[in-house]
């Protein structure tokens, strides 16, 4: 058995693949968790220090001392905006050059750390991990309802033990509800539901409509808050939002059947966006900061806070998986994934992702592979798809599913022990 | 990605070898494997033959080639320096050499709201690409570049072209020198200067910055220190608690002429930036032509100590000092 010859820019849907670009931005972490502190958190792969000078503007730094590589998040802040190393005390600006040196009286030219471009917007700190002259804020994907009056919403950070890419793989395709979230969203009309991938640029969108269905208890609940008497079925629609490298926002939401959701008139329904942007740490590990924000009470804090811990308990039933899956991953080094039908709004991401990365690395492949792309790009392709019921079966008692039970039924035993000593 | 990048040695092949201005060569070299473009602002390292011996020497990227792959660098011969740029003068197209990966100490912060970049003769190679960089990005900047004469100055047509009239050339036999407080003027509240030239240049802009009470950390700087106030001359040095005694020749190092004679030099950086290679002053004849950036300006005019690597002696007359006409010049150091 030959192992064929991947060229630069083919998809890559392998359990092998877990790069990531550096030329990106990433969200490091919530507005509130950097201050005037020093939060130290690898990002792509570069330990960071991340603080906020006395003015409250955020400042990332390469988390090494120029001088013998010590970690500045030992150190301490000083001044209005400099941070001193706390080995033997060299200090550095917000711009990371060296303000002042011990047992001399000039300051070494070469003296400097890394400045990582920082962004702030939508209630995340943005860092840009790749070369500085090409750090666009513009690049930023819009996560505008994370912070938008006509919204409300929260949300939580989670370190998770797999590649971000999984992640990516996990929210392109919501078949899973049906599987690992049975008791909330979970419904089967989710693997029942034919689906629609479309791409453009760095951007991959799938759309799934149910109509006429029963509610599943996650969002009868919320459309009660609405319409508190209400208890027939339900258009619901999934819209997912890819954005490269690794930011997926979820258009999700149920109205009332039959009163016009599928044709644009949600005013009989209620409407989420599940943000969701996720920040490789190593080529294993990721932050994966995510939010809930509604369209609906937008004055109930109560509903924020139950959807914020709702949502925490669904997603600690995939970090779980998740992380399972890694270690499946890591556990049959010899074997690859097989892609299904299910699979094609993940594999547009890995294959957009791949092109950046070649684009990176200089490794691209020439004019025929970017007429192509180009021309893939103009079109928007369309894949119809129907179930594949067949692979569902495998969800019974095998290992990892069983071990996966096991761990959500501790988790909701202590609710937030998963999440809160993670990340925070 | 601390600012001293771990050096990765590979080989780099010669694509050409021309002449670019009065006594500087353009190379270009092709390496084997690039990890990455050369940043604005990064030199490489390359292995050279000084005297039969392998040194090393480093030069700013002036640019990457029309194709990514290659590095240009531009030479000046310093005729009565250490030699390593009469082997960059002599490669021949063909010629395999070994390079670094680029390393970058001297990184262009972008965001600011204005710049000034101020080049002194063949100091222009470590400004070129970031001049190129802060257009690119449409910034707000000033592009200085001084030398005695036109004849001498390296890429001044193209980059006259390329800046248009934010490039002020001031050539001294043209009548338009340097004013070392106007550039500091120039530079807008919050902006950064980045300089590099001759030790001179760089020492009046220091000084000049100071006195405009101007943050220090936004003057931005490159040393290689290969020049000073004197051209080189050849002294004496002798170290008396070890018994030994040589002559530092004009185009050799007073670092390397100690190691020869068997003292045991410590040092690193060689280009007068960290302080290792210090030595102790018990006497001199003449004066100390200090080119580093390590010790402050109160320290050197103290004269109680150097930087071998870079620092050098001249004799009384040319350091004009008064009734020593004839004497050698000569220092008695100590060592670590």
């Amino acid at each position: 058995m030959s192992a064929p010859i991947q060229a630069p820019g083919t998809p890559s849907g392998h359990a092998a693949f877990r790069h990531f670009p550096l030329n990106a931005w990433y969200a490091a972490a919530w507005d509130h968790e950097v201050g005037r502190n020093l939060l130290p958190k690898t990002i792509a792969g570069k330990p960071i220090v991340f603080y906020r000078t006395t003015k409250g503007r955020a400042v990332a730094l390469a988390d090494a001392c120029w001088h013998r590589l010590a970690p500045l998040s030992m150190g301490k802040l000083r001044g209005e905006d400099e941070i001193m190393c706390g080995y033997h005390g060299i200090c550095y600006d917000a711009d990371g050059r060296a303000t002042y040196m011990p047992a001399q009286e000039t300051i070494n030219p070469s003296a400097t750390v890394h400045s990582y471009p920082v962004v702030e917007r939508h209630r995340y700190v943005w860092v840009w991990t790749g070369d500085p002259a090409l750090a666009d804020p513009d690049m930023i994907p819009d996560l505008y309802m994370n912070d938008d009056p006509n919204w409300a919403g929260d949300g939580k950070t989670i370190h998770v033990n797999c590649s971000y890419q999984l992640i990516v793989d996990n929210l392109m395709d919501l078949t899973h509800e049906q599987f690992v979230h049975g008791s909330s969203i979970g419904h089967d009309a989710l693997s029942e539901s034919d689906f629609e991938v479309t791409h453009a640029g760095n951007t991959v969108t799938v759309t799934k409509w149910m109509l006429g269905i029963d509610p599943p208890p996650f969002w009868k609940r919320n459309l009660q808050d609405r319409y508190p008497d209400y208890e027939g079925p339900v258009d619901r629609w999934q819209i997912i939002r890819y954005t490269a490298p690794s930011t997926v926002a979820i258009d999700v939401g149920v109205a009332k059947a039959g009163t016009g959701a599928p044709e644009g008139d949600r005013s009989q329904g209620v409407t989420g966006t599940v943000i969701n942007t996720m920040t490789p740490e190593t080529d294993n590990t990721c932050f994966y900061l995510w939010a809930f924000a509604r369209d609906w009470c937008l004055d109930k804090q109560v509903i924020t806070t139950r959807l914020r811990e709702g949502v925490s308990n669904v997603f600690f039933e995939d970090e779980v998986m998740l992380e399972a899956q890694q270690r499946g991953i890591e556990a049959n080094p010899g074997y690859d994934f097989y892609n299904l039908n299910i699979d094609a709004g993940s594999m547009w991401t890995r294959r957009i992702v791949q092109r950046l990365i070649d684009r990176e690395l200089g490794t691209e492949v020439e004019e025929t592979g970017e007429a192509a792309g180009n021309a893939a790009r103009e079109m928007s392709t369309l894949t119809g798809a129907a179930n594949a019921e067949e692979q569902q079966n495998a969800n019974g008692g095998t290992g990892q599913g069983a071990e996966a039970a096991e761990a959500v039924a501790r988790h909701r035993e202590q609710p937030t022990a998963g999440l809160m000593g993670r990340g925070f | 990605m601390g600012a001293t990048t771990h050096k990765r040695w590979g080989k780099a092949r010669v694509l050409d070898v021309c002449e670019v201005a009065q006594h500087v060569r353009q190379v270009v070299l092709e390496p084997e494997r690039l990890e990455a473009p050369a940043p604005p602002g990064s030199h490489i390292d390359i292995g050279v033959y000084v005297n039969g011996r392998a040194d090393v020497r480093s030069y700013s990227v002036v640019g990457m080639g029309a194709y990514g792959s290659e590095l240009i660098l531009g030479v000046q011969l310093a005729r009565q320096s250490r030699g390593g740029s009469a082997y960059m003068h002599a490669l021949r197209r063909g010629q395999v050499v070994q390079i670094t990966q680029p390393l970058q100490n001297f990184p262009l912060n972008y965001g600011k709201p204005g710049y000034v970049l101020a080049a002194g003769g063949i100091g222009i190679t470590a400004l070129v690409a970031m001049g190129k960089a802060l257009k690119a990005r449409g910034a707000n900047y000033r592009f200085v570049y001084g030398a005695r004469s036109r004849s001498l100055m390296a890429f001044v047509d193209e980059l006259a072209a390329e800046h248009g009239n934010r490039m002020d050339l001031r050539i001294d036999d043209e009548g338009a020198s340097l004013d070392v407080a106007e550039l500091v003027d120039s530079v807008p509240e919050g902006g950064e200067l980045y300089v590099c030239g001759p030790t001179p240049m760089l020492d009046a802009i220091k000084a000049a910055w100071a006195k405009a009470g101007r943050r220090p950390a936004d003057l931005r700087f490159e040393t290689f220190g290969s020049s000073g106030r004197f051209a080189p001359e050849a002294f004496a040095v002798r170290i008396p608690r070890l018994g030994l005694e040589t002559l530092v020749p004009h185009d050799v190092s007073m670092l390397e002429a100690l190691e020869a004679c068997g003292a045991d030099m410590m040092y690193d950086c060689r280009r007068g930036e960290c302080g290792l290679c210090q030595v102790k002053v018990l006497g001199l004849e003449g004066v100390i032509d200090h080119r580093d950036v390590f010790l402050s300006d109160a320290q050197h005019e103290a004269g109680d100590r150097l930087q071998s690597c870079v620092s050098r002696v001249v004799s009384p007359r040319t350091g004009g000092l008064a009734g020593a006409d004839g004497q050698q010049a000569a220092i008695t150091i100590d060592v670590p």
